[in-house]
């Protein structure tokens, strides 16, 4: 027996010069961070308050750093694809062989779905929903960092593969047969598959962290219809991921089966059928497009009714909306694959629904535009956003109402028409939700706001940088050309790719202003320095400290209405009260626990081993994962006491102005 | 608004008395459960050997049972109830089934759909073994 399983020198590709580079850079930059921090002697500081923590706010900021990375990762990805293809015309093969573009492209869309948009995600309502709530914390404080553990191992395992074999070649939804043994015989679909899998157990935890959050732990007085639009928003995905990612999990764990253990799920023989992959796949996959999308829309409304200086229009046609996207959007899946096969009655049908799903999207467009009507709009970083966003969203979904045409998609599927539309909708989107939502959170996460003039620079090379990359690829889908081509005959394709090719260094800028943003940022940080509220927010993460302390409010507010903060500085405006000395009583917290980063440890050598065959070390991981569990299960204390006088203080040193 | 009545928030005061605190957890209460479960239990053995029903019948007995089986079982163990206290719990069954349903009949729509539109069997396309 091999001690090693399927591990072995020759996994490392040491023959490949652009892999070792970018795997051996990759070595130098963890090694650097790392040495960095153990010389100047922060490990205990990052341990104590950051790895252990199992603070909502801190957690959040972790996903986020994650999901940034990840996007300099991906969109790497993006780069070397868009290259190849502005070279690889007529005869030529451009710089990358067919197996690495494969891998290429396989890795872009797994990163930047499973990896940059869903933790961007999670961080954001990580750290929104439980300070919009008004509460103190998340219902599971640990499980939220068990979740974030779980999303890293999957991260991990996607990127060891950079530098120990390979990735999937199968593209990111890793249809079968191609996936199955008999044509990727690789470890490429298994580390796919595993990091998909850890991850996906995590995504399912936050996912009901978040509902029984939302449902179960509101201030005093927030009844549903009090609640900002964004937590509603969050309750939704939350919902959807609950509903749909154990699809997903099931899915992929008959095709393990099919790879590991000779089942016929799947496969060509023994009475398997690939279809049905492509089915369920397209069960979790739909609803996650609304994952993804339905928190954008909720941030574009806080950000659209905050900068205009009113409540947002149609607030309850915004959760009928949301609300209503929540159920149709389990109905519309077979538009994935019209081409399939199946009757003009079951096109039909889904085509129909498609349609319909547009109309709860197109009333929140009205309800953002009858929201800034009549307001007086400051033009701040994330209002740029939301107006970029408006625009480029509604190309992009009408280009979707196109495609939900059953013949017209028999012309444009997996075509780069369909490349063009679903960038349209994702970037233009959820990219730029989060990056609203990001400029307009970031005083509340750290107590300074970010550089607004490299905040537009930014804005605008990327949504220049969008149309001159994207806008191309509709055209050559029109034209005639497929998806992931390593290399192509026809010369009139190139102009085409070469302008998206500029298009894709627009958006490098925009990244690179971005990097620099934040740096100048926190250089001038004295400069950008903000109390609690420096937007005259309506919601209530604006009513504590910026940032906000581990106990996020030291009097839980009372909320008597929608946009309770905004509400609530009308009243002190027309009565002023006279300031009274607060009492405070010691505040319960929740105790920090380093369960999530073992676990994450152990699942980490668990899906490492299981990718290689290596079954005594798969063994060791799932053992460490049960008992580390098992002896959070049996903790004796789950909460530290924060005295009164703390809190005192850090209400006489950070005052604000307005008590809800 | 109409619906604060059953949308109560954390720390509000209930509009309606807590008489049924603790009412739906007792002993008495999992009692019940139990014997109506093995009793339900008990019926289908019964339904599924015995000779007096009509055979067709059977099946569709035994699917009755297993879904007053279910019934009992979210009643009785899980507490899904009526109360206003239960609303969220009530909702969340019923997204659950609603989704598990379209998710289960779309797929056995398409998959069958699907199928229909497939090549025949080999056997069937072999005109010479058809005689």
């Amino acid at each position: 027996m091999n001690l090693l399983g399927k591990l072995d020198w020759s996994a490392i590709p040491l023959d490949q010069p652009i892999i070792m580079g970018a795997s051996g850079g990759m070595v130098l930059v963890i090694v650097a961070i790392l040495s960095w921090v153990t010389l100047k002697g922060y490990v205990p500081y990052l341990w104590r308050e950051w790895i252990t923590s199992v603070d909502h706010k801190r957690i959040g900021i972790m996903y986020i750093i994650l999901a940034l990375i990840m996007l300099l990762r991906g969109f790497a990805d993006a780069i070397m694809m868009r290259a190849q293809q502005a070279v690889a015309a007529g005869g030529a093969q451009g710089y990358l062989p067919p197996e690495h573009f494969d891998q290429i492209f396989s890795a872009h869309g797994t990163i930047m779905i499973f990896f940059m948009a869903m933790p961007f995600v999670i961080g954001m309502m990580n750290f929104v929903v439980p300070l919009q709530l008004g509460v103190r914390d998340m219902a599971f404080p640990t499980l939220n960092s068990v979740a974030l553990g779980l999303t890293a191992s999957g991260i991990l395992l996607t990127n060891i593969s950079l530098a120990v074999g390979e990735f999937s070649k199968a593209g990111w939804v890793a249809y079968p047969p191609l996936s199955e043994l008999q044509y990727s015989p690789g470890v490429g679909v298994d580390y796919y598959l595993w990091a998909l899998q850890i991850s996906g157990v995590g995504t399912l935890m936050t996912g009901i962290n978040f509902v029984a959050t939302v449902l179960k732990t509101r201030a005093p007085g927030m009844s549903y219809m009090r609640m900002p639009v964004f937590c509603w928003t969050s309750l939704a995905a939350n919902l959807l991921i609950v509903a749909a990612f154990p699809v997903l999990t099931a899915t992929l764990a008959m095709l393990l089966l099919d790879r590991y253990l000779g089942f016929h799920f799947f496969t060509i023989d023994g009475q398997g059928n690939a279809m049905m992959y492509v089915n369920l796949f397209w069960v979790w996959g739909h609803p996650e497009v609304y994952i993804l999308v339905l928190p954008a829309f909720g941030i574009f409304s806080e950000v659209v009714s905050t900068f205009s200086g009113k409540p947002l229009f149609g607030y309850r046609s915004m959760v009928a909306a949301t609300m209503a996207i929540c159920v149709l959007s389990f109905i519309v899946w077979l538009h994935h694959f019209f081409t399939m096969g199946a009757s003009a009655n079951v096109n039909g049908f889904f085509g129909v629904m498609t349609m319909i799903i547009a109309v709860p999207t197109g009333v929140k467009v009205f309800n953002w535009l009858f929201t800034m009507y009549g307001g007086r709009i400051r033009f701040t970083v994330p209002v740029l956003w939301s107006i970029g966003f408006m625009v480029t969203f509604v190309i992009g979904g009408m280009t979707g109402v196109l495609m939900a045409v059953p013949p017209a998609d028999f012309q444009l599927h997996n075509s780069l028409f369909l490349i063009a539309h679903f960038h349209n909708v994702i970037i233009g989107g959820t990219v730029f939700g989060l990056m609203a939502g990001y400029n307009y959170w970031f005083p509340k996460a750290f107590g300074f706001k970010l550089d607004e003039r490299w905040g537009r620079i930014s804005f605008w090379c990327w949504l220049i940088g969008f149309y001159v990359a994207f806008m191309p690829l509709y055209a050559l889908g029109l034209m005639g050309m497929t998806r992931r081509m390593q290399h192509y005959d026809v010369a009139s394709w190139q102009p085409w790719l070469v302008a998206a090719a500029v298009g894709v260094v627009i958006i490098l800028a925009g990244i690179v202003s971005q990097v620099i943003q934040l740096v100048v940022s926190v250089r001038d940080r004295d400069r950008l320095k903000v109390t609690a509220d420096p937007w005259n927010g309506r919601t209530l993460e604006w009513a504590t400290a910026s940032p906000p302390p581990a106990w996020n409010f030291a009097v839980l507010p009372q909320v008597r209405d929608l946009d309770a903060l905004w509400n609530k500085k009308q009243r002190e405006r027309t009565q002023a009260q006279p300031a009274q000395e607060r009492k405070f009583e010691p505040i319960e917290v929740p105790k920090n626990s380093a369960t999530g980063f073992i676990v994450a440890f152990f699942s980490v050598v668990a899906g490492f081993a299981m990718i290689w065959h290596i079954w005594w070390m798969a063994g060791v991981g799932v053992i460490g994962i049960f008992l580390t569990m098992l002896a959070f299960a049996f903790r004796d204390e789950e909460e530290i006491e924060i005295p009164a006088e703390q809190i005192a203080r850090f209400e006489r040193a950070n005052p604000v102005e307005i008590a809800v | 608004m109409t619906d604060t009545q059953y949308d109560r928030a954390p720390g509000d005061a209930s509009a309606l008395p807590d008489v049924e605190q603790g009412a739906s957890s007792g002993v008495l209460v999992y009692t019940i459960g139990l014997g109506l479960a093995v009793g339900l239990t008990a019926l289908s053995f019964w339904v599924a050997n015995t000779s007096l029903l009509w055979v067709g019948g059977i099946s569709l007995g035994l699917t009755v049972l297993a879904i007053a089986q279910m019934g009992v079982h979210l009643v009785f163990f899980l507490h899904v109830t009526t109360g206003p206290d239960n609303t969220n719990n009530v909702m969340a069954l019923a997204f659950g089934v609603l989704i598990v349903a379209l998710v289960v009949v779309g797929s056995l729509l398409i998959m069958a759909d699907l199928n229909d539109s497939m090549m025949p069997a080999p056997e069937l396309m072999n005109l010479q073994m058809q005689h």
